[in-house]
């Protein structure tokens, strides 16, 4: 068919609006399946979020709860110094956070509207009374490690906050899944697993990154669990997700993903490797930081293109019409 | 609680002249959207958003919908204004032979979900249910986070650039709070776009659709009229005459907050997970 055909087949409001972006964005595999659409205009409306607010917070969440959890661990094992780099990162972690939140609200002068009511059915209403909980206990950890004064009150405070972080951690997978984008909806049954995965990834290549090698062990284990249980995460979730999936391996989203996981392997393998090596394990380290990061990025992404695709919305849901 | 009120929309006699548009705009004041041209159809608005709250679909389908008569060379006499639409030789509804083309139109519109996921997700509780179990959004609570706009499945609310703020039809709760109709319904010239009780509403569509059918319009369905979907029902449903995808809708809408029982456990799980991850790789005293 030319592209004239095609042009005046979306005159008839059926089967229109396939694949036809202007500026030759990259749709590697184009589904065959016949669908309809309202002259290809998106059935739901993409999130309002910027990518860098958002996606950041996801991450650097993530980086911070798990971080958390190593710096109790670490202390309960009599690794100071891995605790302190740990107790110091994960604040830094979620102060960044919440500017980025803050900075995303249309009207940041009312985020503390989000503390009116407690909503279990609103898991952004959630994750702002786990960050109200989570970050004084930090900021306490963090301070005393800095000063090395109120020792017991930073200790008091590590603790409370590696009982509290891994909530951080876990919760942003709700926020995205509970929304009508399917790229995140239909990975609900992965995506919390997937993201503290992707924290454990980071807090662990931050210690290996910070924290001197006789001390590393605790962030190495922690790394490297969390590279295996994200990718296997990962894939269990595309696999589930049917023609969604070609949101995560389309355009930016595409490169994303699949830089996060080489980089997420790559890191992984070397943490085991560079073991007796500060400088290995330091860009094992690194990597790991990044995939994660990459990781957040790529599912934020995904959602995006899924949301603004009316395939997306379609297709799957007319597949469960007819399985019905 | 008062009745549970609502829109049936009947497409079927929908001529896309966009008076809901209007007096939807006017009514609540809402800032114009500018003079675009989309150049794909009639259909200039495209969408619903924050300053639309009632959109207009027109569908130009290569397929007939009935004989389409223009009626300038009348053989007989030219029957009076008073002649129902089924015996009428030039409205859309008259069966006979198909011609070429058609024109669906339809109004769309928020649908004030029995369980809507706007409502359910919102943080700050900007969102509540009327006394007529209708969605509204309380301007000077919300305060921008977005969260809802994602969370509805037909993509209704959106985010007003010059304030950061969600807004939607509030199916015109000034109004039928002082039993007046909402401004789309009171404007619409062909009672294409119907409120009443919802129960009123839902025996007039059965028998508007199954008189359809009767007719040969077998494309006629109902759609959201019943509460077995994925939002358990719906205060404003329609009669379409064709899938609901071709008019931009959602064909098994799903409040994603149903889910969230399963999601919280697998994040409790995934959160206790990473706990003992971290504490068991801390296992043994440092070397
Ligand atoms: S249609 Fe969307 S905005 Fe309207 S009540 Fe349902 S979920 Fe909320
Ligand atoms: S944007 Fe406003 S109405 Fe929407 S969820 Fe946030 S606070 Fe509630």
């Amino acid at each position: 068919m030319s592209e004239d055909d095609h042009a005046r087949d979306a005159l008839t409001g059926v089967a229109a609006g396939r694949r036809r972006r202007r500026g030759g964005a990259e749709r590697p595999v184009v589904p065959k399946a016949e669908f309809a659409s309202y002259y290809g205009k998106p059935v739901i409306k993409p999130p309002t979020w910027r990518t860098l607010d958002i996606g950041g917070y996801l991450y650097l969440g993530g980086l911070a709860g798990a971080s958390s959890v190593l710096a109790a661990g670490a202390e309960l094992s009599g690794r100071h110094r891995l605790a302190r780099v740990s107790r110091i990162g994960s604040f830094v972690a979620i102060v960044i956070s919440g500017v980025a939140l803050v900075h995303d609200l249309g009207r940041p002068e009312r985020f503390i509207n989000m503390l009116r009511v407690f909503k279990f059915s609103s898991p952004m209403s959630v994750g702002s009374w786990l960050l109200s909980a989570y970050g004084p206990p930090c900021g306490a950890a963090a301070f005393s490690a800095v000063t090395g004064r109120l020792p017991h009150v930073g200790t008091a405070g590590a603790m409370a906050a590696a009982l509290i972080g891994p909530g951080v951690a876990a919760y942003t997978g709700v926020l995205l899944a509970d929304t009508a984008v399917p790229a995140w909806h239909e990975g609900h049954r992965e995506l919390p697993y997937l993201f503290v995965s992707s924290a454990a990834v980071a807090a662990g290549g931050l210690g290996l990154l910070a924290a001197p090698l006789d001390e590393a062990l605790p962030a190495r284990r922690l790394a490297v669990a969390g590279s295996v249980a994200e990718l296997l995460a990962a894939h269990r979730m595309r696999g589930r997700m049917g023609i969604v999936a070609e949101a995560y391996r389309t355009g930016r989203a595409g490169r994303l993903t699949r830089t996060a996981e080489a980089l997420t392997a790559a890191g992984a393998v070397a943490a085991v490797l560079g073991w007796r090596n500060r400088l290995i394990s330091a860009a094992a380290g690194v990597a790991l930081l990044t995939g994660s990061a990459f990781t957040r990025f790529g599912v934020f992404d995904a959602g995006m293109i899924s949301a603004s695709d009316p395939v997306y919305t379609v297709l799957p849901q007319r597949d469960r019409l007819r399985a019905r | 609680m008062a009745q549970r009120m609502g829109f049936f929309t009947d497409t079927s006699v929908c001529i896309g002249c966009k008076a809901c548009e209007v007096a939807c705009k006017i009514w609540n004041n809402l800032p114009e959207d500018g003079l675009n041209l989309t150049g794909m159809s009639y259909d200039n608005t495209e969408k619903l958003d924050a300053n639309t709250w009632r959109h207009v679909a027109f569908i130009e389908q290569r397929k007939p919908l009935a004989w389409q008569e223009p009626g300038v060379e009348h053989a007989g006499p030219v029957p009076p204004l008073s002649t129902p639409p089924d015996t009428a030789p030039m409205t859309p509804m008259t069966p006979g032979e198909p011609g070429d083309l058609r024109w669906l139109m339809s109004s769309d519109v928020c649908k004030h979900c029995t369980v809507a996921a706007c409502l359910d997700v919102c943080p700050t509780g900007a969102l509540f249910r009327t006394e007529f179990e209708t969605v509204v959004v309380q301007a000077d609570v919300c305060n921008g986070c977005g969260y809802c706009i994602p969370a509805c499945p037909f993509g209704v609310l959106d985010q007003r650039k010059e304030d950061g703020r969600a807004w939607k039809c509030t199916l015109c709760y000034d109004r039928i709070g002082d039993g007046l109709e909402p401004a789309c319904a009171k404007a619409c010239p062909t009672d294409s776009i119907q409120y009443g009780p919802l129960d009123e509403l839902r025996e007039r569509a059965d028998a508007r659709v199954a008189r359809l059918n009767d007719a040969g319009i077998t494309d006629a369905r109902l759609y959201l009229a019943d509460t077995d979907n994925g939002i358990r029902g719906a205060g404003a449903f329609f009669l379409l005459l064709d899938d609901p995808e071709v008019y931009g809708l959602p064909p098994d809408p799903i409040a994603t907050t149903l889910d969230l029982p399963a999601m919280w456990r697998h994040a409790v799980i995934a959160a206790a997970g990473l706990l003992s991850a971290g504490l068991i790789a801390s296992v043994g005293r440092r070397p």
